[in-house]
């Protein structure tokens, strides 16, 4: 009862309509006011199928719990264990006409996979002169450090699928942003990666309006206005920048702007380059390595573009060139003490 | 520091009820207690299946005393050892992943007993065992499971990720460790070490297309390689009938003979590994080996996959009560040692 009013009283206050509806419903929804990033397939009869290793009983995370009993075994099953053949099955089923959404039970699975993605689904509409495009497939996966995860329960490979042109990669920082970006996926034209942070899985927990909403892909959320520094990140990593940004005012005096990327590939280069004008500093962070991290994209990419506006060179702050370590892992991740770090150094350039 | 020997004196000595039986065989024997104990017994060898072979492993060994003191020894201490990790993943002291060998300590002392020292193993992330009979020790593992710099990986790796001389680990991505495998055997051949190498996946990794590659560079170069399928009837929390087309896993390598062994029984998987290390090395059109084999362990685990998994919600207790009480492995080596007698047990 007492959730159903704080449900309520949240909907007055966002003046969003409807966002309190009975759980069986078109379109999609979230299941409860949980930290799952959970959603259902449209119940109008499309052809959308979801599989992957596990997702029958719900997934390994719980993503697609009580999909199964609600649309059937024809549409949401498993798969041996086989991440090569899932991907390529995966877009041959896209490309055969039925909105698949194929889950990676871990990013760190995703290599062998690599192969079809890189030179079949992004590649299909471009090499058939759009007589064919697997424009209906999305592969989730679950990345990003979870704090024990070690060597292969960790690893956030942006980087290497932002080489690619032909696909979409995505990255939510949050569960209301999730839904939206989700959806966008599932109905965008181009393959699309959904990488989700799994250490989000728990700990962020968010009022997801239950109607249907989606946004835009490639384009990046301002969080904070600031004067002095931008800071730009995705996932995790925004969340950190928030607390580096609030840090910085109350110990440094320094005004931060705030950047959420949330599309890696293709990026909102106009919002930072915006950012960048105004503020004349800006530090990229993000968990994977540094060398070709996608910071370094950035990094040239804004340079370019900014050059006569930089106060100081663009600087990242990211995990080392190591491997994910198991007992290291706190010494490794680029966390609000990196970061600070950073925005000091930055501003004394 | 303090902890982590506790939990060593705890693994490595045995209390209560379970450890006086345990240690039975061993204290009538030190004390010389009961004159009528042989120094040697034959065994039969549990049924093996055949694919693509004419000869089987032998249907009967034989096994010494001191032997069958060490394989005991050993089981018991991976049993512990195995325990211990249980016990210290829950109080948080190993964080990560854990994914423990109880029930299929057979498997890695049976290979092992019958590996010699230039042999090459090869594995997946369920490895405490393993490195435990590869030859790290007791501290070794367990410091590295608790990311201590004394740990066989100085930490670095984990539960997943443990390496001795001749072991290449340890290995987090299912099936991977194959194909590496197969490249380990093929160094052997060609530095002409008349060395084997055994690579181990489970049932789940059967399926990775990976395997199968790793199978056909093989059978075509006729390397010394063994493919060995530890299939304990669950990938996670999949059973074999839902994940693969076809659960004869010694026959999947279709043009590579093939043998099923019981797993459940030490003498019956050393016997499989001595027949197939002669089979590797011995023969063939050069006389230096008659290509790879893929074998099949049937075998069964008692904890779930990993830490995180309880392992009841995809069977249930009644079916791990069941291979406890009957197939246990050392319970069976016990059994068949007693009654051999190699050495007393009180009462029998």
């Amino acid at each position: 009862m007492v959730g159903v009013l704080q449900k309520l009283s949240v909907a007055w206050r966002l003046g969003r309509q409807a966002v309190f509806r009975p759980v069986v419903q078109a379109g999609w929804q979230h299941v409860r006011n949980s930290s799952h990033f959970t959603y259902y397939p449209d119940t109008v009869p499309e052809s959308h199928v979801i599989f992957g290793e596990d997702v029958g009983f719900g997934g390994v995370f719980r993503c697609t719990i009580g999909l199964q009993d609600k649309f059937g075994k024809d549409r949401v099953f498993n798969t041996p264990l086989c991440e090569q053949g899932i991907a390529g099955f995966a877009i041959g089923s896209a490309v055969g006409g039925a909105t698949t959404i194929a889950e990676m039970q871990f990013a760190d699975y995703i290599f062998p996979a690599f192969d079809q993605i890189v030179n079949e689904a992004a590649k299909y509409r471009y090499r058939s002169g759009n007589l064919f495009n697997c424009g209906k497939l999305t592969i989730r996966a679950p990345c990003g450090a979870v704090g024990h995860g070690g060597l292969y329960h960790s690893q956030s490979p942006e980087a290497y699928f932002s080489h690619t042109p032909g696909l979409k990669v995505v990255v939510p920082r949050g569960p209301i942003k999730a839904k939206g970006l989700l959806l966008s996926c599932i109905r965008d034209d181009n393959p699309c990666i959904f990488l989700e942070p799994k250490v989000l899985y728990r700990s962020a927990v968010e009022m997801v309006p239950t109607s249907d909403y989606t946004y835009p892909l490639s384009s990046a959320d301002i969080l904070l206005e600031g004067e002095d520094i931008t800071l730009l990140g995705w996932g995790t990593q925004v969340h950190v920048l928030r607390e580096v940004a609030e840090l910085a005012r109350e110990q440094l005096n320094v005004s931060c702007e705030v950047i959420d990327l949330v599309t890696i590939l293709p990026w909102d280069q106009q919002t930072v380059c915006n950012s960048v004008k105004k503020t004349g500093r800006l530090i990229v962070a993000h968990e994977a390595p540094v060398t070709s991290g996608f910071g370094a994209e950035i990094a040239a990419a804004v340079q370019s573009e900014c050059f006569l506006h930089l106060e100081a060179p663009v600087e990242r702050v990211c995990g080392f060139d190591t491997p994910f370590p198991h007992i290291f892992e706190p010494f490794y991740l680029p966390d609000k003490w990196r970061c600070l770090s950073a925005v000091k150094k930055m501003m004394n350039y | 520091m303090k902890m982590l020997t506790n939990i060593l004196s705890s693994v490595l000595r045995p209390r209560g009820a379970a450890g006086q039986r345990a240690l039975a065989p061993f204290m009538t024997a030190v004390r010389g207690a009961g004159g009528n104990s042989t120094t040697e017994a034959t065994f039969e060898t549990r049924p093996y299946k055949l694919h693509r072979l004419e000869e089987p492993p032998l249907p009967s060994t034989t096994c010494t005393r001191d032997d069958a003191l060490l394989y005991y020894r050993q089981m018991q201490i991976i049993r512990r050892l195995e325990s211990a990790s249980g016990n210290l993943y829950k109080e948080k002291a190993i964080r990560g992943f854990c994914h423990l060998y109880s029930g299929q300590e057979a498997i890695c002392v049976g290979i092992r007993a019958a590996l010699r020292s230039e042999d090459s193993v090869i594995t997946a992330y369920r490895d405490h065992g393993w490195a435990y009979v590869m030859g790290c020790s007791v501290v070794g593992v367990m410091a590295e499971l608790t990311g201590r710099s004394q740990g066989v990986a100085r930490g670095k790796g984990g539960s997943m990720h443990m390496y001795a001389k001749n072991f290449f680990g340890g290995n987090g991505i299912v099936g991977a460790q194959v194909p590496v495998g197969a490249g380990v055997a093929l160094a052997n051949k060609y530095l002409g070490r008349k060395a084997i190498c055994v690579s181990l996946y489970g049932d789940g990794a059967a399926n990775q297309g990976q395997l199968f590659e790793a199978y056909n560079m093989a059978k075509l170069m006729n390397l010394p390689a063994v493919f060995i399928c530890e299939n304990n009837g669950y990938g996670m929390g999949t059973s074999v009938d839902r994940a693969s087309a076809s659960i004869n896993y010694y026959t999947r390598g279709d043009y590579v003979p093939g043998i099923w062994i019981d797993g459940m029984d030490v003498l019956s998987v050393r016997e499989a590994l001595r027949y197939s290390i002669d089979y590797c090395t011995t023969g063939g059109p050069s006389g230096n080996g008659r290509g790879p084999l893929v074998l099949e362990v049937a075998t069964y685990r008692y904890h779930g996959h990993s830490m995180s998994d309880p392992g009841t919600s995809y069977r249930t207790r009644d079916e791990i009560q069941e291979v406890r009480q009957t197939r246990d492995p050392y319970n069976a080596l016990q059994g068949t040692y007693c009654w051999r007698r190699l050495g007393h047990c009180g009462g029998a």
